[in-house]
């Protein structure tokens, strides 16, 4: 074996401890946010007494679902049941080695990458759906149900926003996404006026599909504590219970970092000096502030309301946004 | 096709709006304490169990065991008792104990009281696992309090 072959192993594993190490911190810290700032927009003060502020308040809810027990209800489909925690983490994990952090860290630089980050962002939904039907419960199966409609609905205009981007970008490569943004915020795509007159509308369809494809709040059919008990989740206890929930906050860091490469210019500094991984993470965690602020703001809609804003409301307009893409793309 | 595009213009204005209002929220002033570090004192006009007064004068209760309140309670949860000691120009309090687990907090003990020996305590934070706790000696209270 070379020393560059044993080099590149290496690294691979070093980016792959790291990557789950960035997914784990990241969903401990996004669910003490995801109390602290529902307790400060309702003026309560949320969890202050585990550390000072909370600030080990993740530690001791991992603590606490690590020690319970994970039951299996009887006569559900064990294999599927156990499976499906896994297939919900993974894929969430395995995206965020496409993403470029900024010039120089990347785990792997793709030439489709984005491609790769929607195809296993489709694993993810398959992977509640298994689930939710696995449990053998009326509510988790009535979730599984709701989760692929909704799903379904929401990767078209999704899929047809990033369609319209890769048109004017001739790429599916992040890195080189970024690149083309480079220097100054009237460069980034969401201003990218020149392209497509509706780049802003079409950065807040792709924000709403985000919302929907990670199934949150005011999205969040699958879980509707509300009507289904935990949906998809009822039956999951301990860690089991605790995988869905990284995953649901990993799936919203992909989606707040897909957001940035595409919209935000990445790394990109917006008044053009000083470039760097801090702006984007600054912009990442922007969006994900934004999440966890729509979801404490808005109560949950009705399946039929979901369904008819997908296709009454951000079909129609993707599709407008596509085809004035390609006449702009043809006429300049 | 005017109309369409108008609700989606306002729809989405409204949503802007609702995020408004709860992002200036977060910069408002808590509401609630740490309870158990924290507490709010009790207004004047709060019932708690009731509790004897003390004559500021000889530091002993004001009660002259008239009886006026066990008679007046209707879940018969006071009982007091006193003795005339030698040379003394009244009666005085020997025991008053309430029995707080059967108390309603009607309030009708203090309404009899003619000589302004009994008041509404401001305690709130009674809870406990033990029956024993509630049987409250409030000579002993009155006493201790000084």
């Amino acid at each position: 074996m070379s020393r560059d072959m044993i080099m590149d192993i290496v690294r691979l594993v070093l980016y792959v401890a790291c990557l789950v190490g960035f997914a784990a911190f990241n969903a401990a810290y996004l669910s003490l946010l995801e109390r602290k700032l529902p307790s400060w927009m309702q003026l309560r003060r949320g969890p202050t007494e585990v550390g000072p502020w909370g600030l080990l308040q993740p530690v001791a809810d991992g603590l606490k679902l690590l020690s319970k027990q994970i039951l299996i209800p009887q006569g559900a489909d064990v294999l599927l049941f156990r499976l499906a925690p896994v297939m919900v983490a993974v894929p969430g994990i395995l995206c965020l080695v496409t993403i470029p952090f900024s010039e120089t860290i990347a785990a792997r630089n793709f030439n489709l990458g984005l491609l790769m980050i929607f195809s296993f962002g489709a694993i993810n939904v398959f992977a509640v759906m298994l689930g939710g039907w696995a449990s053998n419960n009326k509510y988790s199966s009535i979730a599984a149900a709701r989760v692929v409609a909704q799903n379904i609905a929401y990767e078209i205009p999704l899929l047809l926003v990033v369609i319209s981007l890769v048109m004017s970008m001739h790429t599916f490569n992040l890195h080189t996404i970024v690149d083309q943004q480079a220097g100054g915020f009237w460069h980034w795509n969401i201003l990218a006026l020149k392209v497509s007159p509706m780049m802003p509308i079409a950065f807040l369809i792709y924000f709403t599909c985000m919302l929907a494809e990670t199934n949150r709040a005011p999205f969040d059919m699958v879980e509707a504590e509300s009507e289904l008990v935990a949906g998809a989740f009822t039956e999951y206890s301990g860690m089991g219970f605790g995988l869905f929930f990284i995953a649901e906050y990993v799936n919203i860091i992909v989606g707040s970092c897909v957001g940035t490469i595409l919209f935000l210019g990445g790394w990109d500094s917006p008044f053009g000096f000083l470039p760097g991984l801090h702006w984007f993470l600054l912009k990442m965690y922007a969006l994900s502030f934004a999440v966890i602020w729509v979801r404490w703001s808005f109560p949950r809609t009705q399946f039929y309301g979901l369904l008819n804003l997908s296709w009454k409301i951000l079909i129609p307009l993707a599709l407008v946004n596509l085809v004035l893409t390609a006449i702009m793309l043809k006429l300049f | 096709m005017i109309t369409y595009i108008k609700e989606i213009v306002c729809g989405v204005y409204t949503l802007f709006v609702g995020m408004w209002i709860t992002f200036i929220h977060m910069f408002r002033r808590r509401v609630t304490l740490n309870y158990p570090r924290q507490s709010l004192k009790m207004t004047p006009r709060y019932r708690g169990h009731i509790d004897l007064k003390r004559d500021e004068a000889t530091g002993q209760p004001k009660c002259i065991v008239c009886m006026a309140c066990q008679r007046a309670c209707p879940s018969g949860c006071i009982k007091l008792d006193g003795a005339k000691a030698e040379g003394a120009p009244r009666k005085a309090l020997t025991s008053y104990t309430l029995d707080f687990t059967t108390c309603s907090l009607c309030g009708l003990c203090v309404e009899s009281c003619n000589f302004d020996a009994l008041k509404f305590s401001k305690e709130y934070n009674l809870a406990s696992m033990n029956k024993d706790d509630y049987r409250m000696d409030l000579l002993k209270r009155v006493l201790e309090k000084k």
